[in-house]
């Protein structure tokens, strides 16, 4: 639809080396050009992420990140999923827990990092629950609203095919609203891999957001920050990738148009 | 009686596609989807496109429109090549094209913007109450009915007195009672109008009871296999033996039988 | 007549039940904090001294419009910029092919990551925390733009190109209406983004506004009271802003992309 004609293949190679190498020559020669004594160049960055591989470090902190997110945001899952699904099921239950839902999700994960300090102390517990708290309102919304959007057309076939209401939900209701919750739980994990890098910064000694934080401060090396953040870009597209498969499974696909 | 085949005087000629072929390339996947289509309209005239879905008619009527470039062949408007949309030409759309951000009366402005205020306001309360949409000047697109949203984007087409008009299955998405009364609004507005009409549809009654002639398309890659002279005057009496003997012509040269 | 009455009477009870259910869980909150031997974090009656804390001392509403300003200015510095640029990109597929890479790199790097560059840039204190909101809304909202241009039913393009429009008329009578309430919603959906990282982003040394006071509170004697009392705030005014999001979008002339299907 867009203007011009359709691209050509080679084009989808072209303009995004050509843009970014443009960008990486911006840089290069903006750090040159102003002199800075502190902010890296690519080149830097690129000797400072060889550094942290080689210390080892750079694996160890990326396997500590993961973990976090994957315990935080796979329990706000398990426990999300249910609920919101539930939630969506029984309107009159959703209008009860609704405005609390509502009012807690505005609230940072930040903001709870004294009260989880408090109760779970400093370390891993803590960033774990600040991520569970991240990743639960998008999960537990999203199943919500994906209950009602089922078309009743096929409520009412199953409904006349003889399923009960556990069934009904089951094999009619969860299935025809996964898309949704896709959707749902995509969204999360972009949430959830962005509060831990808050996390970390704060309540923990190890990982990508740590690494952000403890290299300026103990050496302003600027070099391993922007390799930290350029670290945690590509795994979060990483992540973000894997659940842009899971569209093209077969069972889903159709809930995906185009 | 035999069907007739149809000769066209080339002095009214008002659109003229000679060897018209279309290839979609796609991912290295070449699809021919027209073959060789040469068809001439003369001015005035009503010129229905007949078809099975999927054959092609469409994009014949897209490239007609020039919204597509043919890959082989030309198109020929008024003597001139076709070389993109033109107000001169407008397109009714297949699916619902009004502007939903718009009011009934901002949808027939829309194309009115060069002139001046007052004949704006003449033409849209007058295509307003040639469609019969009198009263519904403020509301929304999404407060109309299936067939008002199809009055309105008629409305709007002729509120710039186009030469000619295209219409790709208009009332595709109504029911067939209201598909009856609209067929026979658009023959009354046409009357009015005079306008040039090509009209792709893939129902055979609808095309009998409109056209002039009926170019019938091939199935893919398609091309004109018989264009059919309608020489019943209107109004049209659906069950008469030449209406019949017509529609069943047709039937016969797509290859489907007069029963069920 | 009797029907009617119970029926009155019904709907209120309806209407109340979230209200009570709020009320149990602030009883559940307090019995719990009663109970903690700790005593160290506040229950709800706690926190509701708390902000009479605030209001006694001139806080609150000082506190609540720095956070806003902020948010305001990055907020709205983020629009200005993503929203233009957005419709651009997702309308010449080229330069989405070109940008993609680039965007996806940089959208999931949190932006407290960015802290010790924005100190580095802009040293620290308010100009710092308002490049953090502009950074955490600059790109929802480019994908937010570029996702709607790219979702516009060619048909709607096509008729523009068919009466004779001119391509800045094509912009702003067909293109500029037909975003503008998923580019609504969008706005909405990353002000709230922008609500929550104002309370990380005032973690750098600025003087005033809620999230200050989160860390301020504990970091000046464990006043986790006002911590608590800062979160409410927070929720609400949190509340606050997506309820007048959403009237705007319940606006007539935009609703019509939610009746069509």
């Amino acid at each position: 639809m867009n203007s011009l004609a359709e691209p050509r293949w080679w084009e989808k190679f072209l303009w995004p080396v050509a843009a970014s190498a443009l960008f990486l020559a911006v840089w290069h020669y903006s750090v040159i050009y102003s002199a800075t004594k502190v902010f890296p160049s690519p080149l830097a960055v690129e000797r400072g992420l060889a550094e942290l591989a080689r210390k080892g470090l750079l694996w160890a902190y990326i396997g500590d990140s993961l973990r976090r997110v994957a315990l935080g945001y796979g329990m706000a899952a398990v426990i999300g999923v249910p609920l919101g699904l539930t939630l969506g099921w029984y309107p009159a239950a959703n209008q009860v827990v609704n405005p609390v839902l509502q009012m807690l999700r505005p609230i940072s994960p930040i903001a709870w990092i004294p009260v989880s300090i408090v109760l779970f102390g400093v370390g891993d517990l803590t960033a774990v629950f600040l991520i569970f708290l991240a990743a639960f309102f998008p999960i537990v919304v999203a199943c919500v609203s994906g209950v009602p959007n089922v078309p009743t057309i096929f409520r009412r076939a199953g409904r006349n095919l003889g399923l009960t209401a556990p069934q009904l939900l089951a094999r009619v209701v969860f299935p025809a609203a996964l898309p949704q919750i896709i959707v749902g739980l995509r969204l999360a994990l972009g949430i959830a891999w962005l509060v831990m890098v808050a996390a970390e910064m704060i309540a923990v000694d190890s990982g990508l957001g740590y690494l952000v934080i403890d290299a300026r401060n103990s050496g302003k090396r600027y070099d391993l920050v922007v390799a930290a953040m350029l670290t945690i870009g590509v795994i979060g597209l990483a992540l973000d990738l894997c659940f842009r498969r899971l569209r093209n499974i077969r069972s889903v696909r159709w809930g995906f148009p185009q | 009686m035999p069907l007739t085949e149809s000769v066209t005087t080339p002095a009214a000629t008002k659109l003229s596609a000679q060897h018209v072929h279309m290839t979609f390339t796609r991912d290295g996947k070449s699809t021919p989807v027209l073959n060789d289509v040469t068809l001439e309209v003369a001015k005035g005239e009503f010129l229905c496109i007949v078809g099975p879905s999927g054959c092609g008619k469409s994009t014949l009527l897209s490239a007609i429109g020039g919204f597509l470039s043919p890959t082989g062949g030309e198109i020929r408007i008024d003597g001139q090549p076709v070389s993109g949309p033109d107000p001169r030409r407008i397109f009714v759309f297949q699916e619902r094209g009004v502007f939903p951000w718009l009011t009934v009366e901002g949808n027939i402005e829309f194309g009115l913007f060069k002139l001046p205020r007052a004949e704006r306001q003449r033409r849209i309360a007058h295509y307003i109450e040639m469609v019969g949409l009198v009263g519904f000047e403020k509301a929304y697109p999404a407060e109309l009915s299936g067939g008002m949203k199809q009055r309105l984007e008629v409305a709007r087409a002729l509120a710039v007195n186009p030469d000619m008009l295209l219409l790709d299955e208009p009332f595709g998405a109504l029911d067939s009672i209201t598909r009856l009364i609209m067929r026979g609004e658009l023959l009354r507005i046409w009357r009015e109008e005079r306008n040039t009409v090509i009209f792709v549809t893939h129902d055979i009654d609808e095309a009998v009871q409109l056209a002039d002639r009926v170019a019938v398309m091939s199935g893919r890659p398609a091309n004109i296999q018989q264009i059919v002279n309608i020489d019943i005057p209107h109004p049209r009496d659906l069950s008469s033996p030449r209406y019949l003997e017509l529609r069943n012509g047709i039937l016969t040269q797509l290859g489907l039988a007069h029963q069920v | 007549m009797l029907g009617r009455g119970l029926s009155t009477k019904r709907n209120l009870l309806v209407r109340l039940r979230p209200i009570a259910f709020i009320a149990v869980l602030l009883i559940l909150w307090q019995i719990a904090v009663s109970r903690s031997p700790a005593h160290l974090l506040p229950g709800p009656w706690d926190a509701a001294g708390g902000i009479l804390d605030l209001v006694r001392h001139g806080l609150l509403l000082k506190y609540i419009a720095a956070s806003l300003f902020r948010v305001t200015w990055g907020f709205v510095a983020a629009a200005v910029l993503a929203i233009p640029l957005g419709l651009t990109i997702g309308w010449y597929r080229r330069a989405e092919l070109a940008f993609n890479p680039l965007i996806q790199i940089f959208r999931p790097i949190s932006p407290l990551a960015w802290i010790p560059i924005a100190i580095l840039w802009f040293g620290v204190g308010d100009i710092a925390s308002v490049f953090l909101i502009f950074l955490s809304c600059f790109f929802p909202l480019l994908l937010t733009a570029i996702n709607a241009v790219q979702r516009i039913p060619s048909v709607y393009v096509n008729a523009g190109r068919n009466f004779g429009l001119s391509p800045a008329h094509l912009v702003y009578r067909v293109l500029y209406p037909a975003v503008l309430p998923q580019l609504i919603t969008g706005l909405r959906i990353t002000l709230g983004v922008a609500w929550i990282v104002v309370v990380a982003a005032e973690m750098i040394a600025v003087n005033s506004g809620l999230g200050f006071l989160i860390v301020d509170a504990r970091n000046a004697g464990n006043r986790y009271d006002l911590v608590v009392a800062a979160m409410v705030i927070i929720g609400i005014i949190g509340l606050l802003l997506d309820l007048g999001m959403r009237s705007l979008e319940g606006a007539k002339s935009l609703r019509w992309d939610y009746s069509e299907d």
